[in-house]
């Protein structure tokens, strides 16, 4: 059913982009208030959307032709059913809270309308994102999105070093991008289509030869772990923490990281071509996981902690995508942005706080101090460790129990490892999510100067945030799956009710908040033993696991000998010396021929009337 | 000789000196005449073959000449008074940078 209501969707943070800058030229204060308004309104439209949408309905809308030549048309076509629907819902409800707390966090920085205009870009790619009919406009968001982050992780370009972080990002989600042109190359080739209504169609999926097919689905996942920080891409994203936090809260923690979920979900047929796809997934999600959790244990700046937490939370929900339950996936997505937003905003709120100071060991006895953010870190802490009844309790375990259902030749009898491996790193994500709300608010103050509680505009929307952790898993977790079964496939229904449930299920998280209360807060002495006993963990975790020195070697090095070659052979004495030759050829013809030039009047016409006879003699029909 | 068709010769003496005029001629005054030339042999011409073809068109041809022959008489002059103003001299020979 075609509704202008989608067109104005996207088309609103548009518009909010370019007017944002221009009115905040004149104003710079009006930009936050104009952006958030252009986000609010965005949002209002894609409730009364999702109001509308009833049953299997769904409805479309198409913008322009695009392109359309030969027998390819390719419209500019937008598509909302339920999919989007959660996925919209998520970006601009949280998105508008973000650009609230934004005119708090951002109203001291003199570029304010410059960072409003490129946050409603970002809004409006994401939409497009997600909205996209076809392969080719979501690529468009899918792009913008990229540039959108290249050029928030950049704002304070003056800094070369949150520059290169920009620079970083863009070329890995390079990386990934080829996959998407890749796999959309192969899918049009065999399918003869790129929409995605069409692609997801059994009969129209079996056209696909089978070692296509799993080119095409590694492909595809390769796309979605460039933007969603997955190995070996992952090392771009804690680089992101350069940019402005509400940044971080928008971009790289609640809503683009995640289009590589949203991506899987929408082609999972093309996934599941080849079972050897989920099961590629499946590992690397649970080694980007557990790597990821055991990096942010030890680090010391709280975005870096946060950053660390998102990779390994991405990696959960990529564990679902690997056993299939999309829709848990998803619901990891949604609990996820509100808590890890609302972490990050928190963050945000300290940071401003304690006068730009993000190392947590200069922190500490902040609950006095702020105590509503501590409140809402709190919370978010307790909902990320999945402690009954909190949102991330909920998500997390149905991840875990879609685990131990997962049934895949190519996993043997891992699967129950993996689910085991996973629990574990539920553990770990409490633990160090425990400490970092520890060295943050508890103990007493380790920095300078005085640090005082956000504003009103800041902790409002953080509040709000707060409150969807606590309760966003309860609410939702009756009906997000049978909601979400018309473009998902359904997902085995799970136990997980009554208080005992709830209480087991709550062992892991506990666990690890009990850890780092002891470690930390009761006995730190042992926390010295501790070290001794684990001192490989500690070193790869302080090292980061070497990804980026592994990545260095065995990537960068050689491309880079690879380029000099090629700049020593082919360029110097191929390219430049074709170059040079012809270049010296045309300018003795040039030497030649510009003598014929005099300055002369005379000269001249006496070469127009030559030239005249000449042309009278070749073309006047002689009788 | 039918006497129109002496018009076309007389037409074509004109053309010619003008041309000739042109290329050895320096002064841009005269060469501005000779141009002129040119242009009233070529009327010249169309009126004589209007004559002889016993319709107008060419008749109406010379007026389009005429003004785009006094158009050109008008600019002309302008480069030429420019051109005194910047080298102090109307001959071409003078007046000879724009090239390579």
């Amino acid at each position: 059913m075609e509704d202008i209501r989608l067109a104005l969707v996207v088309l609103i943070p548009l518009i909010g982009a370019v007017v944002s800058y221009a009115l905040g030229r004149a104003a710079p204060k009006v930009a936050g208030m104009f952006a958030t308004a252009a986000v609010g309104a965005s949002f209002a439209v894609v409730i009364s959307l999702w109001r509308a949408l009833e049953g299997g309905q769904t409805f479309s809308f198409t913008l322009s032709s695009w392109m359309s030549f030969a027998d390819i048309r390719l419209p500019l076509e937008i598509y909302f059913d339920k999919l989007s629907a959660v996925m919209c819902l998520v970006v601009t409800g949280v998105g508008s809270l973000i650009h609230l707390y934004s005119i708090g966090y951002m109203a001291e920085d003199e570029s304010r309308p410059r960072f409003f205009s490129y946050l409603n870009l970002f809004i409006a790619a994401m939409l497009i994102l997600v909205l996209g009919k076809s392969l080719p406009v979501i690529f468009i968001g899918w792009e913008g999105v990229g540039l959108c982050s290249y050029l928030l992780i950049g704002f304070w370009y003056t800094n070369p070093e949150f520059a290169s972080a920009g620079r970083k990002a863009f070329v890995m989600n390079r990386i990934g991008d080829l996959g998407f042109l890749v796999a959309m190359a192969i899918l049009y080739h065999a399918c003869g289509t790129l929409d995605i209504t069409v692609l997801s169609r059994p009969e129209v999926l079996a056209r696909i030869p089978s070692e296509m097919g799993f080119v095409a689905g590694i492909a595809l996942f390769l796309a979605a772990t460039g933007k969603s920080a997955q190995l070996p891409l992952f090392t771009w994203l804690p680089d992101a923490m350069a940019g402005p936090t509400p940044v971080s809260a928008l971009i790289h923690a609640a809503t683009m990281v995640t289009a590589g979920i949203y991506l899987m979900a929408r082609m999972f047929g093309v996934i599941e071509l080849d079972p050897m796809v989920p099961a590629i997934i499946l590992w690397t999600a649970f080694a980007t996981s557990a790597i990821a959790a055991i990096i942010a244990i030890s680090q010391n700046d709280i975005k870096k902690v946060l950053a660390y937490s998102t990779v390994s939370q991405l990696g959960f929900m990529f564990l679902a995508v690997g056993v299939g339950a999309y829709s848990v996936a998803l619901f990891h997505v949604v609990t996820h942005a509100f808590f890890k937003a609302c972490l990050f905003m928190s963050a945000g709120s300290v940071i401003h706080g304690c006068h730009h100071e993000q190392d947590m060991r200069r922190m500490g006895g902040l609950a006095k101090a702020m105590p509503l953010t501590c409140l809402s870190y709190g919370a978010a802490t307790l909902a990320i460790a999945g402690i009954a009844p909190f949102a991330g309790y909920f998500s997390k375990h149905a991840i875990l129990e879609s685990l131990a259902h997962a049934h895949n030749p190519y996993l043997l009898a891992y699967g129950g490892l993996i689910g085991v491996g996973a629990t574990a790193i539920a553990i770990c994500t409490a633990f160090y999510m425990t400490r970092s709300f520890i060295l943050t608010f508890l103990g007493s103050y380790r920095g300078e100067g005085h640090p005082h509680e956000a504003p009103m505009v800041m902790t409002a929307p953080v509040m709000v945030l707060a409150v969807l952790s606590v309760t966003g898993g309860l609410v939702l977790n009756h009906g997000f799956f049978t909601y979400l079964q018309g473009p998902l496939p359904p997902v085995a229904e799970h136990a997980g009710g009554g208080i005992l449930g709830y209480i087991l299920g709550s062992v892991p998280g506990a666990l690890g908040i009990a850890a780092a209360y002891v470690l930390l807060v009761i006995a730190p002495a042992a926390k010295e033993q501790v070290r001794k006993v684990l001192w490989l963990g500690e070193k790869l975790s302080a090292g980061k696991f070497f990804v980026d020195e592994l990545l260095g070697v065995f990537v960068i090095a050689p491309t880079r000998t690879l380029s000099g070659v090629v700049s020593r052979v082919l360029d110097q004495s191929v390219s430049i010396g074709t170059g040079n030759a012809i270049g010296s050829i045309s300018r003795a013809i040039g030497e030649l021929t510009c003598r014929v030039t005099t300055g002369q009047v005379s000269t001249y016409v006496l070469w127009m009337f030559a030239s005249a006879a000449l042309l009278l003699y070749c073309f006047l029909p002689v009788r | 000789m039918d006497p129109i068709t002496s018009y076309l010769g007389i037409a074509c003496l004109l053309f010619v000196i003008g041309g000739i005029g042109i290329c050895l001629r320096r002064n841009a005054i005269v060469l501005f005449m000779c141009v002129e030339m040119m242009l009233n042999a070529v009327n010249l011409a169309f009126v004589a073959f209007s004559k002889i073809h016993g319709n107008l068109d060419g008749q109406i041809a010379v007026f389009f000449v005429m003004v785009i022959a006094a158009a050109e008489s008008a600019i002309g002059l302008a480069i030429i008074l420019s051109v005194f103003r910047s080298v102090a001299s109307i001959e071409t020979t003078d007046a000879a940078e724009l090239k390579w």
